[in-house]
């Protein structure tokens, strides 16, 4: 274990030679061509979860032949026990601005759309003041990139980008088939940069802080900090911006109250941790990734009781269009409850761990691929919980 | 643009196709057939049931083979273990949220789940069953449609055929997860929304949760009661597609097996809707010259042109809700359905002396919306209900299975007189284009004197299956009394498919339109697609079934309407004259508008 837990303060420092303008004119003055060499050199991956190199999706969607491109900034912020694109759009839009723009700049979009989920709503006042001038400022800048906002309408599914895309253009939020990827045909069919929002508050922190700085945190697989969302048995739930690449035992030590049996990392759709995998559990890409979630369940807790809530959560969220989500989900939350009943042996379970073996890859998008995710992982190690 | 070939391997055999085809389609170009459920040819790609499902090397996912396009070098594996489990898997989800009473079930040995679960010889189920309770009561307030929830696999091909190529959106996806379903608006019965009837979501369902409302043992009850005297007619487009359903295939034409089979079913007599076709053409050219004249000669102002034709019943409900400030420009004449079930039991009834208390009206139809026409109030001219019950194609099939008849084995017999003779202009009724243009045959040698200009009368402008066709005809060499008719362009506009209705509707009502005579009908390909034809469709097959049509015209001694004698003797005995005030009593009549919700 090299790396130790370490508290870091790049997303929310507002330091006194802070200025969000400086940055954005820091990166119009540099070639897009540039911008995206340090993106891809930086190693920074999207924070939303699927962790997908910035800088290669900046490159393809650059490199697409189109009059029209879109930015699209995901602030459909709905993954249980996650709450840090809320404290960000609170604490630091003008960084989720400029990420924007140094984006529609790189990429040659003039239009760019927060899509913000119908939760944060209250958000909005705030949020279109600040975008009234940031705006502007943009045409003071004689820079063709404007910033609006759409809000969601409460589905979890949403936040899959090419459902958001289709919530935006005013369909049902229904993932679309792929490819075509978003690079190539995004919102409105064309190529279309879609970042979760940590992401690019990143990209405008590298821009002001430099690559090296951004570097230096981190592993070789997981470069950088990431802001997590703390909350279940801890005294002492928030947000944390931290260093990528700590052991789990280390992050228990410091958030939970002693007693923590489980931590679920990455919400609904991560997995979850026993107490004996602790130490030898890394957050980051080359262990278990995490949009920012991570939940602390002590000993108090049924995990059975856990399980069913994000059963229930996915049985209600999936879009309901294909047949592994759809009927899957439906078919494990009854299934762990015909165990806990005995109308169902024990080894049923198994069979619905084939279930979600074919849900993995059989399902349209990431919400029915990922289902097995918290089932296998609660499951396989609190079976005993699940049955009796 | 010419298109990049690619080459990829399916199953390790090599194969190139061009660049956007679907796994899907190279698979089948070299015969691997990968099974489909939501895919459907004449719609959309959804990519969401999940069946076709197949294993790319080097991708995470299995892949959706009717969804994802070939690349260069791709290896695909159509029945690899984990495709087989998965797939399996998939097509036992479906049956469990599928109320799998196959044997009670309208589509029993006509279900494209059902085979895949006898394909794959699911046996046990090993998932629990989720249908609900409240789903197994199957919404039957439609004369024409029966919506079961709970046979519902969520494939929406009956949303996309709804939608996109109806243009009607009656049927949509409403809520998410476990609570998804496909509804109308507001969860509203089916005779209470903006549904035409058409059928068409019924031939793409591909299990037994739309079907039509049968009538089959209303009919056999009929034929038993000793005391009613049941005549039947048939429509132009049954001839031509029943035998698909007794095991033959698409485009073979079996009228006189038709006759004859009707006849050992039991029927008294078996008289044709053709007869009625013809006589359509009659009063509707008739209509047309009329209003011709009135708006060109006389200037009155309250004859609008373009006149629409009237046949096609889920076209007459879409226009009432759809486009209500259009439903002057409808033909008033009567669906051929409707004029013969007006005429026989007043003319026929008096003719064979039964009372038409005792006689019942049974129609073979390609058609579920006939069944609603023959229900509407405005079609009792005769003093009762004038059509008692409308069977589709795949209902007769069902009835001729049931008789025990050996199909092929049938001799060729003759339609019963009167009422059973008809020309070709009738049975091309069938096709897109088919009204029109048997009624310009007619109404151009009426104002000539002179056969239209055209190689063996076939109007090829108005024939094929391109969504909107135009056609100009030069009208020279008048007789005398329509004079004012001379040098005039006549313009005529064809559509099928309500969504290719729609787009023209849209330009007439914009004032955009300058045709003089507008045919639409309301499913795709025209009858010989109808919402009760066999099932499967699909352009190909519609397309052979537009051949034997045409085929059945060329046949035809008679081609034209104003020659068929039974119609000439129908004027001189009964109804005097084209539009005369008896044509109108029995024979035309006008729609009220509807509203949209």
């Amino acid at each position: 274990m090299d790396k130790q837990l370490k508290k870091v303060d790049i997303i929310f420092e507002t330091g006194d030679d802070y200025n969000a303008l400086d940055v954005l004119d820091k990166a119009l003055a540099r070639p897009a061509d540039d911008i995206i060499l340090d993106l891809i050199d930086s190693g920074l991956k999207g924070r939303g979860g699927a962790g997908f190199l910035t800088g290669l999706k900046w490159k393809f969607t650059k490199n697409e032949d189109s009059d029209i491109k879109y930015v699209i900034c995901n602030a459909d912020e709905g993954e249980p026990g996650t709450f840090k694109d809320r404290e960000i759009l609170d604490r630091v839009p003008e960084k989720v601005f400029v990420g924007m723009a140094i984006c529609g700049y790189v990429i040659g979009a003039r239009e760019g759309y927060i899509y913000l989920r119908s939760e944060y709503n209250f958000l909005l006042k705030n949020l279109n003041h600040k975008l009234e001038i940031f705006n502007k400022q943009l045409k003071d800048r004689n820079l063709d990139f404007t910033i609006g906002i759409r809000s969601g309408s409460g589905a979890y599914v949403c936040g899959e980008e090419s459902a958001l895309f289709e919530s935006m253009e005013g369909h049902r939020g229904e993932p679309r088939n792929k490819p075509p990827y978003p690079t190539v045909a995004g919102y409105n069919r064309k190529p279309t940069v879609i970042n979760n929002v940590e992401t690019l508050v990143y990209v405008a922190m590298i821009s002001r802080l430099g690559v090296d700085r951004f570097k230096e945190l981190g592993t070789k697989d997981s470069r950088g900090s990431k802001v997590f969302s703390v909350s279940g048995d801890t005294p002492i739930p928030g947000i944390y911006e931290l260093e990528l690449g700590m052991p789990l035992s280390q992050f228990v030590d410091e958030f939970a109250d002693g007693d923590a049996k489980a931590i679920q990392v990455g919400g609904a759709s991560g997995s979850c941790v026993p107490r004996k995998k602790f130490a030898d559990t890394i957050i980051g890409f080359e262990g278990i990734p995490t949009g920012g979630s991570m939940m602390i369940f002590n000993s108090t807790r049924s995990m059975y009781n856990v399980l069913h809530d994000y059963l229930e959560f996915f049985t209600e969220e999936s879009c309901g269009q294909c047949t592994p989500c759809r009927v899957g989900c439906q078919q494990l939350l009854k299934g762990i409850e015909a165990v806990k009943r005995g109308e169902k042996p024990p080894v049923y379970l198994d069979e619905l761990k084939k279930l979600t073996a074919t849900m993995r890859i059989a399902a349209k998008c990431g919400l029915g691929q990922s289902v097995g995710n918290p089932f296998n992982s609660i499951v396989d190690n609190f079976r005993e919980e699940i049955i009796y | 643009m010419s298109k990049y070939l690619v080459n990829l391997k399916i199953n390790n055999t090599p194969v190139a196709v061009e660049e956007g085809t679907t796994i899907l389609e190279a698979a089948k170009k070299i015969n691997f057939r990968i099974p489909t459920l939501c895919d459907h040819p004449d719609l959309n790609v959804a990519g969401n049931c999940r069946v076709c499902v197949v294993e790319v090397k080097g991708a995470r996912y299995l892949a959706a083979a009717c969804a994802t396009p070939v690349s260069e070098g791709m290896e695909v594996f159509t029945n690899s273990e984990k495709v087989r489990t998965s797939r399996k898997h998939i097509i036992e989800l479906l049956l469990s949220e599928h109320n799998a009473d196959c044997t009670k079930c309208f589509k029993n040995g006509h279900c494209e789940l059902q085979n895949l679960s006898s394909e794959y010889r699911i046996g046990d189920h090993v998932f629990l069953d989720l249908v609900k309770p409240k789903d197994k009561i199957p919404d039957i307030s439609s004369p024409s449609i029966v919506k079961d929830d709970s046979k519902c696999i969520r494939c929406q091909r009956c949303v996309r055929t709804c939608t996109d190529l109806q243009a009607v959106s009656a049927l949509a996806v409403i809520n998410k997860g476990d609570h998804q379903r496909i509804s109308t608006f507001l969860g509203k019965p089916m005779h209470d929304v903006v549904c035409t009837n058409c059928g068409q979501c019924i031939n793409r369902c591909p299990t037994g949760a739309l079907t039509e409302r049968n009538y089959i043992e209303e009919v056999w009850n009929a034929i038993y009661d000793p005391n009613k005297f049941v005549v039947v007619e048939t429509a132009p487009a049954v001839r031509i597609a029943l035998a698909e359903d007794l095991g033959f295939d698409p485009g073979l034409r079996v009228t006189g097996k038709l006759v004859s089979a009707l006849r050992k079913i039991g029927f008294n007599k078996v008289l044709d809707t053709d007869f009625t076709a013809d006589l359509t053409i009659i009063e509707e050219g008739t209509e047309l010259l009329t209003r011709l004249k009135k708006a060109l000669v006389d200037k009155d102002e309250k004859v609008v042109l373009p006149m629409m034709t009237s046949c096609s019943p889920g076209w007459i409900k879409f226009q009432e809700h759809m486009f209500p400030g259009l439903l002057d420009n409808l033909s008033t004449c009567k669906s051929p359905q409707q004029m013969f079930g007006a005429l026989a039991k007043t003319y026929y009834a008096d003719k064979i002396n039964i009372k038409a208390q005792d006689m019942i009206v049974v129609s073979i139809m390609p058609c579920t919306a006939k069944k609603f026409e023959a229900g509407r109030p405005e079609m009792r001219d005769s003093g009762y209900q004038d059509v008692d019950y409308v069977l589709t194609t795949r209902e007769l099939a069902m009835m001729v299975r049931q008789a025990g008849i050996d199909f092929e084995k049938l001799e060729d017999e003759h339609y019963d007189s009167v009422l059973g003779e008809s020309t070709g202009a009738a049975v091309i009724f069938g096709a897109t284009g088919g009204v029109m243009e048997a009624a310009l045959r007619t109404a151009y040698e009426i104002v000539t004197g002179r056969e239209v200009p055209f190689t063996n009368l076939n109007i090829m402008p108005v024939r094929g299956m391109e969504g909107v066709k135009e056609a100009t005809i030069k009208i020279k060499g008048v007789k005398p009394e329509w004079s004012f008719l001379e040098g005039v362009d006549l313009k005529v506009a064809v559509a099928h498919g309500l969504a290719n209705a729609k787009t023209l509707m849209e330009k007439v009502h914009a004032g955009e339109a300058d045709y003089h005579f507008i045919e639409i009908m309301g499913c795709p390909g025209g009858c010989l697609g109808g919402g009760g034809q066999p099932i499967p469709t699909s352009p190909e097959i519609r397309k052979k079934r537009a051949e034997a049509i045409y085929s059945e015209d060329e046949n035809m001694t008679l081609r034209k309407s104003h020659e068929n004698p039974e119609v000439v003797g129908l004027y001189k005995e009964f109804l005097g004259e084209a539009n005369s005030h008896k044509a109108h009593d029995l024979l035309h009549t006008h729609y009220k508008p509807r509203k949209r919700y």
